[in-house]
């Protein structure tokens, strides 16, 4: 075993935690309270609504 | 339509010029006009890249369509079309894309005009510079970064008015809530910065000439951290960032799911970024950085899926329109490419798998599924989308759209198939070994003579799709001219801030938290992937010498750089039978650690070039450089008579030299000062021998005496 790898595992187990740590405050906090809203908020806008659904057919 | 719409209406039409500046002042109204200016651009260059695409396809089935002009050689002509289809193409794409639904999720119009007109001119003005300096042979020879240090130098500029433009846009924002495509950008525009600078840091040594800073096994390293984040952060994010918002604007319904939204965009962001050695597997690179670039790869599956999963989902429950949506149809099939592309990738970036894959036209099939299919076909859904919206008009015609979407699906399917199967024939034909231990093909030249069908049907391909694309400009062209262009769509809603639930979300509620964040997740990756190499010599045996290339050697080079041989030659072999049986022994960090830039090439149309220096004498490769078709009937070479009709510019060597030996190269002071001399002195040697083999045709000082003594020193430096 060398001191790279003992390094590396150490750096890699610390990014794991942070990561669990980091997610479990978020879930507590109420950051992923509504995953709903925002998925909603961006179709209305703009007023104009004449989509390609709406068109004629041309030619 | 209901009243308060057609009131809204009427006042827009009424809206004049000087209304339109009022609003400018205001922050009343999106700037539509600039997303109209990119979205031209967009096409205009599309049809550049396209056709370049295809003449460089031609030029493979026929050579002759090299022509005799040294600008359309394949070698120049490839890195014109790539750059074209990524930063033309593409780049404008998103452009058009961010910068149209950026203002509308932030509901505000963008930071300001003038950067916005900046930002465009200055890209097409590098766009232009890149298409003159490209055929003129003024490359660094790094794949998707060869633009020259002048040009790079504007990239940044122009990126950092981009970026100002951008992130101003999200100081002024009126909706503090920030939508998954807005997260997309962010690391598109911090991550594109940061891999731009990092991998053109180069030393010039004239107007238009430089050597990258990075040597051998360490440039290959930074090229492919870059060029495979290119793909990451230039063609996937910006282009997910439009999936995310252009899918629910045109089914008009929400994303399927926005908790697996931001699973996808954390787990994409952190993990694609350490991908990049995957296309160095076998080579030199030292074996952790492999691993890790495999291993990741593979990790990239799942959150690529998950992207594709939640666009297709979106239009669950809605099918049955999708039949009669012909616009429909490029997103579902641009998003289903995304799944080919990105299940292929983590394939083919496993070891084995690279081992037979790597260098062949597989990995050509692989990357135009990814551009054709998904960059190509997201974007013109795009723009049959936002057109009719930006110049008020309905789109000309629906059959043309549909028309247009089934060339271009077959077009694809051709291309990709056919690659596919050469790639494999390829891969198989130089594998293959009897049970005597020999090779089974030893002339590399079977495996282009049997794939040549295939390069045929990859043309037709490439023709099919294009024939789509004139339908959709006729259409494009149409839909306008019926249109017209009144002033800037109104914001809809001009109160600010509205979070509904008080408190903003700390991720997607403050851009610069949510900017810091990102940068670190990508940070990660590259400083644990880089930061051991930045000492390459660390990887060096110290009892390994090799000597630096001489004058006229490095001056050869330099041509072998100028006329894309890399395009087609690899210089790394691998440490696989069949390599070792083909070009001899395994390719070495040392062998390379002098090489600004490296040069080991990531295809092999041609046979590898590592150990090729005496191997043939310098008169088969005075023939060969002139016309291949003397020496191998067969080639699919281009002639490179100019080199014979150009004199060697002896007056750069000492500069070059010099450059060289700052970073790092082991030139002693004599061999600095003295470099055009000892150049033409060895000239002179190799153009009597020639002589002597009988060549009549005035040579002395000519440009081919340089690439034959660099091709000749190939593999003969030491460092094994």
């Amino acid at each position: 075993m060398n001191v790279t790898i003992i390094f590396m595992v150490s750096l890699a187990l610390g990014l794991a935690i942070t990561f669990i740590v980091s997610y479990i405050w978020a879930m507590r906090d109420g950051q992923f309270d509504d995953l709903e809203t925002p998925a909603h908020r961006i179709l209305k806008d703009d007023f104009h609504k004449s989509t390609i659904s709406d068109t004629h057919e041309g030619t | 339509m209901n009243a308060a719409q057609k009131n809204l209406q009427k006042n827009t039409q009424k809206n004049t010029q000087k209304n339109t500046q009022k609003n400018t002042q205001k922050n009343v109204a999106y700037d539509d006009a600039i997303v109209r200016k990119f979205i031209i651009a967009t096409m205009a260059w599309g049809g550049v890249a396209f056709f370049a695409g295809l003449f460089a396809a031609l030029q493979l089935v026929y050579w002759p369509f090299n022509t005799s002009f040294e600008w359309f050689s394949f070698g120049r002509l490839r890195p014109l079309h790539t750059n074209a289809a990524i930063f033309a193409f593409a780049g404008n794409a998103i452009f058009a894309g961010i910068y149209h639904s950026t203002q509308r999720l932030l509901r505000t119009r963008m930071f300001s005009d003038l950067l916005s007109k900046i930002h465009f001119w200055g890209w097409q003005f590098i766009i232009v510079f890149a298409a003159i300096t490209l055929p003129l042979g003024l490359t660094q020879g790094k794949e998707y970064a060869e633009l020259e240090w002048p040009i790079d130098i504007l990239i940044t500029l122009v990126w950092v008015v981009f970026a100002l433009n951008f992130f101003g846009t999200l100081a002024r924002r009126r909706e503090k809530h920030m939508y998954v495509a807005i997260w997309f950008y962010i690391a598109t525009v911090i991550t594109i910065a940061v891999l731009h600078i990092v991998n053109s840091i180069s030393i010039p040594f004239s107007m238009f000439k430089s050597y990258t800073v990075w040597a051998g096994m360490q440039d290959a390293l930074v090229q492919w951290w870059y060029g495979h984040n290119a793909v990451a952060f230039f063609l996937t994010t910006p282009f997910l960032g439009l999936m995310y918002y252009y899918i629910p604007k045109v089914v008009n319904a929400p994303i399927y799911s926005y908790r697996l939204s931001i699973i996808h965009f954390w787990a994409l962001v952190f993990i694609y970024i350490w991908a990049g050695p995957h296309h160095l597997l076998y080579t030199s690179l030292p074996d952790w950085a492999q691993t890790l670039g495999m291993v990741f790869s593979v990790m990239l599956w799942a959150p690529s899926w998950g992207g594709m999963i939640n666009g297709l989902l979106t239009f669950k429950g809605k099918w049955s329109q999708v039949r009669t949506e012909p616009v429909w149809k490029f997103f579902i099939a641009g998003l289903t490419f995304y799944g080919i592309a990105t299940f292929e990738g983590p394939l083919l970036s496993i070891k084995s798998v690279s081992a037979l894959g790597h260098y062949t036209e597989w990995i050509i099939g692989h990357v135009h599924g990814g551009a054709l299919g998904w960059n190509g076909f997201m974007s013109f859904g795009m723009i049959y989308y936002l057109v009719p919206k930006l110049w008020n008009a309905e789109l000309h015609s629906k059959k043309l759209v549909e028309q247009h979407f089934w060339l271009g699906l077959v077009g694809i399917l051709l291309y990709y198939v056919s690659m596919l199967i050469a790639g494999v024939t390829q891969g198989l034909m130089w594998k293959a070994v009897d049970s005597n231990g020999q090779l089974v093909y030893p002339e590399f030249i079977e495996s282009v003579v049997s794939i040549m069908p295939l390069y045929w049907v990859r043309a037709l391909g490439g023709a099919l799709y294009i024939v789509g694309f004139i339908l959709m400009i006729v259409n494009i062209v149409k839909t306008i001219k019926a249109g017209s262009v009144t002033a800037d769509t109104p914001i809809a809603n001009l109160q600010s801030d509205n979070v509904k639930d008080g408190k903003p979300r700390l991720l997607e509620g403050y851009a610069t938290v949510f900017t810091v964040l990102s940068l670190v997740a990508i940070l990660v990756g590259t400083i644990i992937e880089i930061y051991p190499t930045l000492n390459v010599h660390r990887y060096v045996n110290p009892e390994i010498t090799v000597k630096p290339f001489s004058a006229l050697e490095q001056e050869g080079r330099d041509l072998y750089v100028r006329e894309g041989c890399y395009v087609c030659h690899s210089q790394q072999i691998r440490p696989l039978v069949d390599e070792k049986l083909r070009y001899g022994d395994p390719s070495t960090i040392e062998e390379s650690i002098y090489d600004h830039p490296y040069q080991w090439g990531s295809k092999r149309t041609g046979p590898d070039l590592a150990r090729q220096g005496q191997k043939y004498p310098d008169f088969w490769h005075y023939q060969h450089m002139k016309d291949p078709r003397l020496m191998q009937p067969k080639s699919i070479m281009p002639s490179y008579e100019w080199l014979v009709k150009k004199n060697i510019d002896y007056s750069q060597i000492k500069k070059k030299l010099n450059v060289l030996r700052n970073l790092g190269v082991p030139y002693t002071d004599e061999q600095v000062k003295n470099a055009d001399k000892d150049a033409e002195a060895q000239a002179k040697i190799i153009a009597d021998g020639l002589k002597k083999d009988g060549v009549t045709e005035k040579i002395e000082g000519r440009e081919i005496l340089a690439m034959i003594a660099y091709l000749q020193a190939l593999g003969q430096k030491g460092g094994r």
